[in-house]
């Protein structure tokens, strides 16, 4: 529950939410945390909450190095078992 | 050498492994403690300590939120799900720790206890909207980076007057910590683990920025080097540790600088200190109790503090006979020191916290070491006299 993974918001709530897209998958997070955020930024996402902007080619690098590894499958996995277990 | 096939840009880490055998001084040893768990899940996967000179170490730090947790605190909640039938919410890797007598909150829930999985505690306040009879409990663990959304739920379900969520608050800080490990020598001398920096933790930074640390350059003299999480970047810190050591400068460097500024994401920490204050003292699995090191809601907040709403019983919490968690977390073993790694205790069959986060260093050593750390066990057990 450590990592924060990139993503890039495609969709601006009024609530201080989100839709972001990461590694395929797509969902809404929190922007609260953020002064301000653009459509097409990119911010590390840690438990539903952005907690920083990042560029877009820190990002990919992140991206990257995670798949690499493996470590995004799990951190996507993680994110996918919310619908189950509310 | 074996993994650097696995990296990115095998050619990049090579040159800094070579630059790191030729800048480490041979006539000493360096000891880096690693703080955070994701650095050392990091530096296990990647191999990087093989790429390392034989004098230079990482020691394992106690940065891993579900390790440092004490089955008290995990007891606590696990009545909080028994006793006053909330519904319980937790991230996921806290469900399988063991608690008093090997009962965890996994256990709690097979017997009917009604604790739920949850990745965010968005998720935990739309459980609190959807179940409005019943009273929703979210387990808040972690360092600097979940505590901001802990508290932005509490300030959420204060403006929605949502009046069944409460928080069990058991965030921690990180530079209290440190200075914790710092100050053992001199609490117990037998305790001295020796170190000569730090590789600062990445995404706890991003929030609180790397001015907290500045106070382990200026009073502790010890170098500290904010470290990104990737293979690469590890490398790269090591050497600007070695570097400061080499020149005897003692400096907060900061490696990830991409990511982290001086002074952190500052709307992140009006909010925490607007929702959290201080806690006199807290706790720590393996640290025992540490000043200044936990947050706990501010009174007027009261209203979704747990530990206020629930009357939580006095009780006697012991850890698992034998396991050496709490020693492995202060840095002073290692998993093959403890007796119970790899016949008992596995990650399916776990017995304490290091061996259930993919962040603690035994779940480390068994994904990535189990084979060497089995024979050295195996090695340390035959040159012990016979009983």
């Amino acid at each position: 529950m450590c990592l924060a993974i990139p993503a890039q918001v495609t969709r601006l709530g009024d609530d201080g939410m989100a839709t972001v897209s990461l590694g395929g998958v797509v969902k809404d997070i929190s922007v609260e945390l953020l002064d301000k955020v653009e459509v097409g930024d990119f911010v590390l996402v840690h438990v539903g909450y952005a907690l920083h902007l990042i560029s877009e080619e820190e990002a990919q690098r992140t991206l990257a190095m995670m798949a690499e590894g493996g470590l995004l499958d799990e951190e996507l996995a993680e994110i996918a078992q919310e619908g189950e277990a509310a | 050498m074996k993994y650097v096939e696995e990296f990115r840009d095998p050619k990049l880490a090579e040159n800094l492994a070579a630059v790191i055998r030729a800048e480490a001084d041979s006539a000493r040893e360096y000891n880096f403690m690693e703080f955070c768990g994701g650095h050392t899940h990091a530096i296990f996967r990647y191999g990087v300590q093989d790429l390392m000179p034989d004098n230079v170490h990482f020691v394992h730090g106690p940065g891993c939120p579900v390790c440092i947790l004490p089955v008290r605190r995990l007891d606590d909640a696990i009545e909080l799900a028994d006793r006053h039938g909330v519904i319980l919410c937790s991230y996921g890797d806290m469900l399988r720790v063991p608690g008093t007598k090997r009962r965890s909150l996994m256990v709690a829930k097979s017997e009917g206890a009604d604790v739920r999985m949850v990745y965010s505690t968005l998720d935990a306040l739309k459980i609190a909207r959807e179940n409005p009879d019943k009273q929703v409990v979210f387990l808040g663990i972690g360092f600097e980076t979940t505590t901001p959304p802990s508290a932005l739920a509490i300030k959420q379900a204060s403006e929605e007057e949502l009046e069944n969520f409460t928080l069990f608050c058991n965030h921690v800080l990180t530079p209290a910590a440190i200075r914790h490990i710092l100050d053992a020598p001199e609490i117990d001398p037998e305790e001295a683990v020796r170190l000569d920096g730090f590789l600062g933790p990445s995404h706890v930074s991003t929030v609180i920025g790397s001015q907290p640390y500045e106070f382990l350059a200026d009073k502790y003299q010890k170098p500290v080097v904010i470290a990104g999480f990737e293979p690469l970047d590890v490398m790269q810190s090591v050497l600007m540790l070695i570097r400061q050591v080499n020149e005897g400068r003692v400096e907060v460097q900061n490696q990830y600088a991409r990511v982290v500024t001086r002074e952190g994401n500052e709307r992140a920490q009006d909010l925490v200190d607007e929702i959290f204050e201080i806690r006199p003292a807290f706790e720590w699995r393996g640290l025992g109790s540490v000043p200044e090191s936990a947050l706990s809601i501010r009174e007027k907040y009261a209203a979704f503090d747990a530990e206020k709403r629930f009357e939580i019983s006095e009780k006697v919490s012991r850890e698992v006979k034998s396991c050496e968690c709490p020693a492995i977390l202060r840095g002073v073993k290692k998993p093959k020191d403890c007796k119970l790694f790899g016949n008992v205790c596995t990650p399916e069959t776990p017995m304490g916290s290091c061996m259930v986060s993919s962040e603690g260093s035994c779940a480390a050593y068994w994904t990535y070491r189990r084979a060497e750390t089995l024979a050295e066990m195996a090695a340390e057990r035959d040159l012990e006299p016979a009983q």
